[in-house]
């Protein structure tokens, strides 16, 4: 989760159309055209190439042998594959809601002008974003281990023994703990940004009415923001669906607890540099891009039928 | 870190944007000590780990295995360790620190670059194909990023570019983010009356657009230079890819392979120097966030995010 995502879900509003516009001219095309170029070699081309590269199998004798949608019917029965996914299913069903609620709940909290000191916590819980998701994941992994970490501390200062955090059992939960500390930030940012530009006048005319602060958020401040809502769900579907820095880093700490098929970007990775299969690698890749658009989308189509 | 900030005023909106927030008048909310005790457990979370790569960026190897996670061991030995980070191996460290630099001042500045051109196309200009634009650019990124490394390490393993600087760059040059930002931020920012006035006074497009545009972007470009270089100096998946030679990695890619070391067999173990070089990894972008904040916030409040 290391990149920015664009938001998917909400056109931004078109541009007034330009006082005079009598012919449409080319001349945008010179602005926009250096990011079209870069945008089609390093996105399109690679999409087009891993469709191509999905259609074959290389073959000890014989070479690239077009093999069909034989790639395709192999990663529907893979097991390995499957079993990746559910394991992002499941880290999706609960880091996702517990980070955007945790967000949800500290924007509030600066937008309701009863904080000391609100400029303070907002840069401050923001500041882990600045962290790349290599360091955030080196710090949370010693702080994990019993040797130079925290868990070890509290072990040795209270008697006690905690749960082992890298075990198989726990590693997943750990992992959504980094990323969830990573982004909380991050998502706060997109929320009050969203919350700032809602008119206060609206405050002023529901107070007037008698309605109390939780009204005011309910009836107002959440149908407001329900775009920036929207979009930081589906970067956080997207992210977690990608997984890969933080178990792929966390591994040598964790051996035991994260294979090298324990998310599916996890699973390609492996596929294609250690074992060489990139024709299937590349369509597991395909078959788990269309999943998350397809996943993308439903959350944009409910998102935005609500606000209807 | 902590203490420069809490000083900078909360400005949010851009000035000139929109009319700014009416001050609330009846009954300005009560401070509430209950809710800046919850925020304050919020940023206890925020900030512990960083506190620990502090303390512990002070420790030698011996130290860190043997004190307390949360507190200083007897031997200060920060210095001895940024000394050794930068020498160990022939001071690669340095090399990666360089490497970092070049692949966020060409990979970052040129995504800014064609997000800020692009951005301005599409707000400013009716041309065929725009909504075409729209619809793939928008489609295109729901494809997750990662999925796409693997066929653009072939491709461009065809093209000889892999294990040079270029791989790393080329991919890093398209924000589809930063477009988007900028599209919005240029729609709100520019008047288009302005650039009509321009045009009739026969300025070039290319002229109008450096001089009466850009500097109405400046707020929302630093916005988006921001973000494209955290993305670029933070960069892990395809460096990791794209790169096999440790001498053109940067910093992210060094660092864990210096923690991966110590699982190897008879490899040194530096995880005091593991921890020293996060410390000065991340210590570059924390200090650009704190001092743009206000920049930045302001190009992102106005409008990337509303609906």
């Amino acid at each position: 989760m290391t990149t920015l995502q664009p938001p998917v879900a909400a056109e931004p509003r078109p541009a007034p159309p330009p006082a005079k516009r009598d012919r449409r001219s080319w001349t945008g095309w010179g602005f926009l055209g250096p990011f079209v170029a870069v945008f089609a070699l390093v996105f399109l081309a690679p999409i087009v190439y891993s469709i191509y590269l999905s259609l074959f199998r290389n073959q000890l004798i014989g070479g690239n042998q077009f093999v069909g949608l034989d790639n395709y019917t192999r990663a529907l029965q893979d097991d390995a594959f499957w079993g990746a996914v559910g394991r992002v299913a499941l880290f999706l069903a609960v880091q996702v809601p517990l980070m955007l609620g945790i967000a949800l709940l500290v924007a509030l909290a600066l937008d309701s002008g009863r904080l000391y000191g609100k400029s303070f916590f907002r840069i401050t819980i923001f500041l882990p974003y600045a962290v790349p998701a290599v360091v955030a994941t080196l710090m949370w992994g010693f702080m994990y281990g019993t040797k130079y970490g925290l868990v070890g501390d509290i072990n040795s200062a209270f008697g006690v023994t905690l749960p082992d955090l890298l075990s198989p059992g726990w590693v997943l939960a750990s992992i959504g703990n980094i990323v969830t500390w990573e982004f909380v930030g991050y998502n706060m940012l997109i929320f009050y940004s969203a919350l700032r530009v809602v008119p206060t006048s609206l405050y002023e005319a529901a107070e007037i009415d008698g309605a109390g602060q939780w009204r005011i958020i309910r009836s107002i401040k959440l149908p407001a923001i329900r775009g920036a809502i929207v979009i930081a769900t589906i970067f956080s579907i997207i992210g977690s669906f990608q997984l890969f820095n933080e178990p792929s880093i966390l591994r040598p700490l964790a051996l035991n607890s994260i294979t090298t098929d324990f998310t599916p970007n996890f699973y390609t990775y492996s596929l294609s540099f250690n074992g060489q299969q990139h024709n299937y690698s590349a369509t597991v890749a395909i078959i788990m891009g269309v999943i998350t658009m397809i996943v993308a989308y439903a959350v944009q189509l409910r998102g935005m039928r609500k606000e209807a | 870190m902590s203490t420069s900030v809490t000083a900078s005023p909360a400005k949010s909106a851009a000035p000139g944007l929109r009319t700014p927030r009416k001050k609330h008048t009846p009954g300005k909310p009560k401070r509430n000590v209950l809710l800046t005790v919850l925020m304050a457990l919020m940023v206890l979370y925020t900030v512990v780990p960083l506190i620990w790569l502090i303390i512990n960026s002070t420790k030698t190897q011996a130290g860190l295995a043997d004190s307390n996670g949360l507190w200083f061991a007897h031997d200060f030995a920060l210095w001895d360790n940024v000394r050794d980070t930068f020498t160990y191996h022939d001071g690669i460290f340095g090399r990666w620190l360089l490497n970092t630099l070049l692949y966020v001042g060409l990979g970052a500045g040129g995504a800014t670059l064609l997000a800020v051109l692009g951005g301005y196309a599409l707000a400013k200009f009716q041309f065929p194909g725009r909504r075409a634009v729209f619809a793939v650019v928008i489609g295109a990124v729901a494809v997750p990023g990662t999925a796409l490394a693997v066929p653009t390490f072939l491709m461009f393993s065809k093209m000889g570019l892999t294990d040079t600087p270029s791989a790393v760059i080329i991919p890093s040059l398209v924000s589809p983010f930063g477009l988007y930002l900028m599209w919005v931020f240029a729609a709100e920012a520019i008047p288009t009356e302005l650039l009509e006035a321009a045009r009739m006074d026969g300025a070039s497009e290319v002229r109008t657009f450096f001089q009466v545009a850009l500097p109405l972007l400046a707020p929302g470009i630093v916005t988006v230079l921001l973000f494209t270089t955290v993305a670029t100096w933070n960069n892990y998946f395809l460096p990791l890819i794209m790169l096999k030679d440790p001498d053109w990695y940067p910093l992210t890619l060094g660092l864990s392979a210096w923690s991966s070391q110590a699982q190897t067999i008879g490899g040194d173990v530096i995880f005091n120097l593991v921890i020293t070089g996060s410390l000065l990894t991340i210590l570059p972008l924390i200090a650009a966030f704190l001092f743009l904040q206000k920049h930045w916030q302001s190009g992102l409040a106005a409008g990337s995010v509303k609906e």
